[in-house]
């Protein structure tokens, strides 16, 4: 029986890259000298996980470097060794590049074997220094090969005798797979033991009556062994001896001369098995190689981990729903004008059921903002020690849930940010304290619910941003006007346009100019916006505004001759009666309108969308709606308001093509299909 | 002999197979009297004309969105795809929804015809190569003339069909 592994092999990833995160985050916490054997464990757990996993899918470089890690991590583990800044740097580089060859098996690219070859170098390296007491062994890790013979005269090989309970099979283990591993470690020779076997009208196939006496030759250490049997641990008698310790115990008994004879002869057979490893190593090639040549680039299908509590309460509101709808069933049966109440009540339980079904239902897709947050730790790390800066990270909020998509879309911009907060904002120590400042600078996470929207915050208690220079700045870039006049907050906003920097040196962490303006364009493209607030010396804040979900949106109805149009909630301002009188001409067409301090242009919607009138009144007495989008406001002159609803959004490019002034469409109570209006787009197309 | 008949009998087989492979089935529908085919395998669903969705600042012949279960698919008239004079819809009026494959997707279009005629086998051999009409009609998006049953039947490429009319509207842009 063969089955698939490759079904499962989605599953694997996602796992592993979750344990690097753990590992990612423990490495983070530990704080050089005083170790917190909690924290280890941790990491220790999530390293070994992933080696097994990586082994058992044949994904063996991965499970070899990981192996290196899990050594070093292991002394730590043991107390055998120091936990210090430099050793939990190397793994830190160590997670990364784990997380590279992960990333690249995962689409089917090459492993980048150089970088994979620095780290693990790197980390034997870390794993040498400070094992001065066993150098003979830490030798043999960095340069396997030549120390190999001499090393393995003190211990050719193990015999093991393997004697599993009879529910073995019934744990998932499966002892074919283990000596095919164990075989990958050296020579193996296997004897079963059928002593234990019941008659065959007793045998039941799932149970295990065998029992194995293993030779394994090689220069093996104990605990590469003890990995295999790790998950059987419990399931098994066994014993695991060194051939040298045997031969010791009962020389002349043992058939096997190698470990017994005197030292000249010993020496012969172990060149032998020093090459045994290595033909092994040369046939394991291909085998390994054989994944990555596929043309796997099948793109990996997007999954989400829902909370089970989220699918329980999705089943119970569907429990409900029936029940509400067999009532309303057996109600409608023979329903007579007494019945009334009856079916009014069995009407607004499923309208509130329907509800709260489609709000569970969205909140499978939220999750919550920490697996955002949970990378800036490390980054705030590396940038500030790059960067000679004292910074300490402030998370709040990390609960907080958003949707999926928000979740993959909102990184980069935040990524930037946070970056920008630190290279642009918290000033180097020196500097700090001379402005009477703490040196240690703090940057803030802060995610929260405010409205219809979510908002994330990056604050620092860094310099703050100077309008003044902003402007100046801008002004040579030939981004404004000299002679504009612009608020504070316009000031601010410049950062925003597209090739402006204000940072004197080009650093490799932010300052090309690039970046401000694509933060915004993300950002709005998840319909939402951002806002600073600054104050110089004091610190300044970004706010990005989301909206709630990306599936649903708070719409407001209008009608347009016949047809019916939704506008977002969100851009809308407010709607008042267009009295002839408040409208003022431009050049006898451009229609504006005064908006207390402000003139605004009226866009008349159904000329914009050339909608059939049945009635030809150009009277101005319709119903001017006051929007926003992307900063500017304009009044769309529409028929009627009809009401404020929640739609679901529905791309109408899935099927068709971008519309311009149309972002979208729905589907509104009676079945038909209703468009939802881009404002942005709809200001482009009235100026065409 | 009977070991020739034997052969025969499996030539003729052969041949039938070689019919049998290149057998296409159409679905074939008229439109101002002319007939069209469409590869029935493009063919999701035929349903009657409903109102649509007007989509603003569209050339007139796309005539809107429709909800088909929950999807948005727009539809267009290929009466007036084609310019051939307009016709009032009536209850014979049927939108055919195809499956348009494109590189990398299939997208769901109706197309508004005036009535569903028939499913015919076609012989993929006796399928001629649309002749040049010069400018006066584009034959990027015919596949080809076959005639069934006495009647010239055209073969939509419902795939070039749908991507030229979207270079047209870029053009039109």
């Amino acid at each position: 029986m063969t089955i698939d592994m490759e079904q499962f092999h989605q599953v694997f990833f996602e796992e592993s890259f979750e344990g690097l995160d753990v590992m990612e985050t423990g490495l983070l916490n530990l704080s050089p000298g005083t170790a917190d054997m909690e924290e280890i464990n941790t990491i220790f757990r999530a390293a070994h996980s992933i080696k097994g996993g990586s082994g058992t899918f044949g994904f063996m470089d991965v499970s070899a470097f990981t192996h290196v890690m899990e050594t070093l991590l292991d002394e730590m583990r043991d107390g055998r060794r120091q936990v210090e800044q430099r050793g939990v740097n190397v793994l830190l580089g160590s997670v990364d590049c784990l997380r590279e060859m992960l990333a690249a098996i995962q689409s089917g690219d090459e492993v980048d074997s150089k970088s994979v070859s620095t780290h693990q170098k790197e980390l034997e390296i870390e794993l040498n220094g400070s094992r001065s007491e066993a150098t003979g062994e830490a030798a043999e890790i960095v340069v396997p090969e030549p120390d190999k013979a001499e090393d393995s005269a003190v211990n050719l090989g193990w015999h093991i005798i393997f004697c599993p309970h009879v529910h073995l099979m019934k744990t998932g283990n499966d002892p074919v797979r283990m000596f095919r591993e164990l075989e990958e470690l050296g020579d193996l020779t296997v004897e079963a033991d059928f002593r234990g076997l019941p008659e065959i009208q007793d045998l039941d196939p799932e149970e295990c009556h065998l029992s194995w006496d293993i030779r394994l030759e090689g220069d093996i250490e104990r605990h590469e062994i003890d990995e295999i049997f790790d998950w059987v641990e419990d399931d098994c008698d066994m014993s695991i001896i060194s051939f040298a310790d045997e031969a010791e115990k009962n020389r002349p008994a043992e058939e096997d001369l190698v470990a017994g004879e005197p030292i000249v002869e010993k020496v012969v057979p172990a060149q032998e098995t020093a090459k045994a490893p290595t033909k092994q190593a040369v046939k394991a090639e291909p085998e390994v190689k054989r994944p990555e040549n596929k043309p796997a680039a099948k793109p990996a299908s997007a999954s989400i981990r829902v909370d089970t509590a989220k699918i329980d309460s999705l089943i119970n509101m569907v429990g409900e729903l029936v029940i509400t709808q067999s009532m309303l069933s057996s109600l409608g049966e023979d329903f007579d004008m007494t019945k009334l109440d009856l079916l009014q009540s069995g009407l607004s339980q499923l309208e509130s059921h329907t509800r709260e079904l489609q709000q569970s239902a969205m909140g499978i897709r939220m999750m919550p903002i920490s697996f955002v947050f949970s990378r800036f730790p490390r980054l705030v790390h590396d940038l500030s020690s790059k960067m000679g800066k004292q910074i300490e990270l402030k998370l709040s909020g990390e609960n907080t849930e958003v949707d999926k998509t928000v979740i993959e879309l909102i990184s980069d911009p935040l990524v930037h940010l946070v970056r920008n907060s630190l290279d642009h904002g918290v000033e180097m120590p020196d500097e700090r304290i001379a402005a009477g400042k703490p040196a240690l600078g703090i940057v803030h996470l802060n995610a929260f619910h405010r409205g219809g929207n979510i908002v994330i915050e990056v604050t620092d208690d860094g310099n703050g941003l100077d309008g003044d220079k902003l402007f100046n700045k801008a002004v040579e870039k030939g981004v404004v006007e000299p002679d504009t006049q612009l608020t504070e907050k316009e000031k601010f906003d410049l950062i925003f346009a597209a090739g402006f920097s204000t940072a004197e040196v080009v650093s490799d962490v932010s300052g090309r100019g690039v970046g401000m303006d694509v933060v915004r364009k993300n950002i709005e493209a998840l319909g939402g916006h951002v806002e600073i607030r600054s104050k110089l010396g004091k610190g300044s804040t970004f706010a990005i505004y989301l909206p709630l979900t990306l599936a649903i949106l708070d719409g407001q109805s209008v009608a347009v001759g016949d047809e019916t149009y939704i506008v977002p909630l969100a851009s809308v301002i407010e709607s008042f009666n267009l009295k002839p009188e408040m409208v003022s001409y431009v050049a006898g067409r451009g229609e504006t309108f005064r908006l207390r301090d402000e003139y605004l242009p009226i866009l008349r919607m159904d000329n914009l969308f050339g909608v059939h009138r049945t009635e030809s009144g150009k009277g101005s007495d319709g119903l001017l709606v006051v929007v926003e989008g992307q900063g500017t406001r304009c009044g769309l002159l529409v028929d009627d308001l009809l009401g404020q609803q929640q739609v679901v959004i529905k791309s109408l490019e899935t099927n068709y093509r971008k519309i311009e002034g149309i972002s979208a469409a729905t589907i509104l109570g009676d079945g038909s299909v209703g468009l939802i209006l881009d404002i942005p787009g709809l200001l482009r197309l009235a100026n065409r | 002999m009977a070991r020739k008949e034997k052969k025969l009998t499996e030539e003729e087989k052969a041949q039938e197979k070689e019919v049998q492979r290149n057998l296409v089935q159409y679905l074939s529908f008229t439109l101002n009297s002319e007939e069209y085919g469409v590869e029935i395998l493009r063919v999701q669903e035929i349903r009657c004309w409903e109102p649509v969705s007007r989509v603003p600042n569209v050339p007139s012949y796309e005539k809107g969105v429709i909800n088909l279960r929950g999807a948005i698919i727009p539809i267009i008239d290929l009466r007036e795809r084609f310019q051939l004079e307009e016709a009032n819809y009536t209850a014979t009026t049927a939108v055919i929804i195809l499956r348009v494959e494109e590189e990398d997707k299939t997208r769901i279009v109706g197309i508004v015809i005036d009535s569903v005629s028939d499913v015919l086998d076609v012989d993929k051999r006796t399928v001629q190569e649309s002749p040049s009409f010069g400018s006066k009609v584009s034959t990027d998006y015919i596949s080809g003339l076959v005639e069934v049953n006495g009647k010239m039947l055209t073969l939509l490429d419902i795939d070039q069909f749908l991507s030229l009319q979207e270079e047209e509207e870029k053009e039109l842009n």
